[in-house]
């Protein structure tokens, strides 16, 4: 049936109340994820089908305690709820309160009492308060605070259907006032209310102590504000600190009256018992590096099978689609461009998928809060937070997941420094350009008989990926400049089990901003590079037949190798080969020529394409077989020098400079999504090519 | 304070942070009870009102306590 109306609710409530299972139980599937427009937070929104007639537009706000915001998430909530001509300003508010920690739910109800915007408070998590043997007055509760209050079990689903029927009716104003400012600043509040057209006091009294943080107020609006808070000696911290013990008397003095049984502080026996194991000096960590490494492997190993299967997958239907359809650019564009392109997206998504069940477990557990409690002082120094951790050790998997797993840092410094240094963490994408060089220029030998020499280079490569990530981070804490200051005042939730259907949304809802999001860029990029690498400027990749079988009149060759070179001409008279050329001059310092060149142009898609450019390139045909391409490498000769191209120091300048090279469009098309614009990725991109550059250049220089 | 003590919250030190943690249920005259720390000393994980809180110890060195 089609909607008649729609209303606008809007889910408040402090982080970890439950907002989102109660959105999920509401939304069920309707859910989108946009952006709040200007700043790099998600919006959660979705329809729900209040009874036949009403359907409501649901918006999931960040979690905050309180009006006065502490983070960037934070603040858009203030933003939404101060501004009534903000489109997205809510005709009423849920108030998810977490019925086991009542006190500090209220804080924030109290707010919205005092601006007159209709509220419903939801107490969830009903259970776990029947399980403490807490007993409250749930009708004296409503009767004190004049709005509808539902009882709720967010993880089971009870009460919702009351919710809705609530949520269907009309919700009036609560006609309490609960915070009075002081008599002194009466007159001041008056005259911003005259001067802004305001009609509840608390509205102007926000104004007054958020001026400078509020966006939606004109430079005048905040001059006229500021100008009349001076004249009247308005001091913002003073008198929200009253405001704050005030509204705390009030909310105690409810909750003296409506308690009919006061909670066994013995419920939470149980987790402290598991604390005092998971925080544990030695085991706490033994635990965590555990989680870590299970979290690791499951990313690196157990996603490999549904990669194989989609790369191959798309392999097929790439080689079906060319033997489908009749030769042609358009048809090449499908089956060589977009096909691949397409498919080199899907492919990430058994990663992004597994690493968010993991982490969407750790958040639901509220084992996380105890990660970020045990690795904050270690993470600190570093200019990262307790959070970065779990990023930073999926970028060893695959930076792309580990990236978007940057979004359960609330502070966003660091969350910044977190996605950038992230990429420089070996990745797996770059193990098939290591083993094979490693492979060419290490001997392989043991050192004392018993460490492999190949090993130890592979090692130190991981691991001057890991300090390079660590230094950029140091530095970064020093240049980017913040006015969040960095408070670690967090909840330490109670543990539970995760809800599996939470987690089942969270992978869902992750995916699809990867695959619609980033993947666009992707896509774009990977036509763009199969354009510079299958087409070239005039009649050279036209006549690559009959130029190479002039060449090779006098050889005998078998149809493959013909096959091959003439793969490896028309790679070369390409738009990539033309660029790799033209990059000569400027990677002769590293040791390279314009054949690595070429392959660091395409190696751009993806690090393991550098594999597959040089087995082209080297006229191998299609083979990724390691020692076919190892013992062609070693036969490569530098003309220059008639000795072997491949010598140790263009090989180990090859390493350094893919250890630290931002070689991975995705990684980009990711970075650009979760910082919202192209400014970070960018600079990314110079820093990381620049500090690859540089210690190239150093090590090639001072070997030879 | 070692863990396991028990304190009232007489007030605070720093204006800014003073009004966060009262947000979180920290007020002047409620019971705290220091419950462990994380393996370097830092940060402290604290009870009040029937909740646990983390804090670094900077921050929850600008309350003062009665003991």
């Amino acid at each position: 049936m089609a909607a008649a109306s729609t209303i606008k609710i809007a889910l408040a409530g402090k982080p970890n109340a439950g907002k989102s299972s109660l959105f999920n139980l509401l939304t069920g599937l309707n859910q989108k994820i946009g952006n709040f427009p200007g700043i790099t937070v998600d919006k959660r929104t979705g329809t729900s089908h209040l009874n036949a007639e009403i359907t409501a537009s649901i918006m999931d706000l960040p979690g905050i305690y309180s009006l006065y915001p502490r983070t960037l998430d934070e603040k858009i909530v203030t933003e939404i709820l101060m501004d009534r001509n903000n489109s997205q300003y809510p005709d009423c508010v849920v108030l998810v309160a977490d019925a086991t920690h009542l006190k500090n739910c209220l804080l924030l109800l109290t707010q919205l009492i005092d601006l007159q915007i209709p509220t419903v408070l939801a107490l969830n998590m009903m259970d776990l308060a029947a399980q403490s043997g807490q007993s409250i007055d749930v009708q004296a509760l409503s009767a004190a605070l004049d709005l509808p209050v539902v009882m709720l079990n967010a993880r089971t689903g009870q009460g919702v259907a009351e919710l809705k029927t609530i949520l269907a009716g009309t919700i009036k104003k609560s006609s309490r006032t609960i915070f009075e400012p002081g008599a002194e600043i009466k007159p001041l509040l008056a005259e911003v209310q005259q001067q802004f057209n305001i009609e509840q006091p608390y509205r102007a009294y926000q104004l007054l102590q958020q001026t400078n943080n509020l966006t939606f107020l004109s430079a005048e609006a905040k001059n006229s504000i500021n100008t009349l808070a001076k004249t009247a000696n308005f001091f913002q911290h003073k008198y929200q600190g009253a405001e704050t013990v005030m509204r705390y008397g009030f909310i105690q003095d409810l909750l003296n009256k409506i308690t009919l049984k006061l909670s066994d502080p013995e419920w939470k026996k149980f987790s402290y018992r598991i604390d005092k194991v998971l925080t544990h000096k030695v085991g706490g960590y033994l635990i965590f590096f555990a989680v870590l490494f299970l979290i690791f492997q499951a990313i690196f190993a157990w996603a490999q099978v549904p990669m194989d299967f989609i790369d191959s997958t798309f392999a097929q239907l790439s080689n079906r689609l060319a033997a489908f359809f009749p030769e042609g650019p358009f048809f090449d564009l499908i089956t060589q461009g977009i096909v691949p392109g397409i498919g080199g997206i899907v492919i990430f998504i058994p990663q992004i998928a597994i690493l968010f069940a993991c982490i969407s477990i750790l958040e639901e557990s509220g084992y996380m809060a105890r990660v970020v409690f045990l690795m904050d002082k270690l993470m600190r120094k570093f200019g990262l937070n307790g959070k970065s951790v779990v990023p930073l050790i999926s970028g060893m998997a695959c930076a792309i997941p580990a990236i978007m797993a940057t979004r359960t840092i609330e502070n966003w410094k660091d969350r910044l420094i977190t996605i950038f240094v992230t990429p420089l963490m070996s990745c797996s994408a770059r193990l098939p350009v290591f083993t094979i060089l490693v492979a060419l220029i290490i001997p392989d030998n043991k050192l004392f008989g018993f460490f492999n020499y190949q090993g130890l280079v592979l090692m130190a490569l991981y691991l001057a990926g890991f300090l390079a990530a660590l230094f950029s981070a140091f530095v970064l804490k020093f240049i980017i400049q913040t006015t969040e200051r960095s408070y670690l005042i967090m909840e330490m939730p109670t543990y539970r089990k995760p809800k599996w259907s939470n987690v089942g949304y969270t992978i869902i809802e992750k995916t699809k901003s990867f695959v619609f999001e980033a993947g666009k860029v992707i896509l774009a990029i990977s036509i763009v590079l199969w354009v510079l690498a299958s087409y070239g400027p005039g009649e050279a990749m036209n006549n690559a037949h009959e130029v190479v079988q002039q060449q090779t009149a006098n050889e005998t060759l078998s149809a493959e190798e013909l096959e091959a070179r003439i793969a490896a001409y028309q790679l070369e008279h390409s738009y990539a080969g033309i660029i790799g050329k033209t990059l000569e001059p400027l990677i002769k310092p590293l040791g390279y020529d314009w054949k690595i060149g070429i392959a660091l142009v395409t190696s751009f898609a993806a690090r393991e394409v550098f594999v597959s450019t040089v087995a082209t390139i080297y006229s191998l045909g299609g083979t990724e077989d390691e020692q076919t391409i190892k013992g062609r490498l070693k036969s490569e000769i530098n003309p220059a020098t008639g000795g072997p191209r491949y010598t140790t120091a263009v090989g180990l300048s090859l390493l350094a400079f893919y250890t630290f090279a931002m070689q991975c469009m995705s990684t980009l098309a990711v970075v650009k999504r979760e910082t919202k614009g192209w400014k970070w990725p960018l600079i990314q991109l110079v820093y990381m090519t620049v500090l690859a550059y540089v210690s190239a250049f150093i090590i090639y220089q001072s070997l030879s | 304070m070692l863990p396991g003590e028990t304190a009232v919250i007489s007030g605070f030190d720093d204006d800014a942070l003073s009004v966060k943690l009262m947000e979180m249920g920290l007020l002047p005259g409620t019971v705290v009870r220091f419950n462990f720390s994380a393996p370097f000393g830092d940060p402290i994980c604290i009870t009040v009102s029937g909740y646990d809180l983390s804090l670094r110890i900077a921050e929850a060195a600008t309350i003062t306590i009665l003991n």
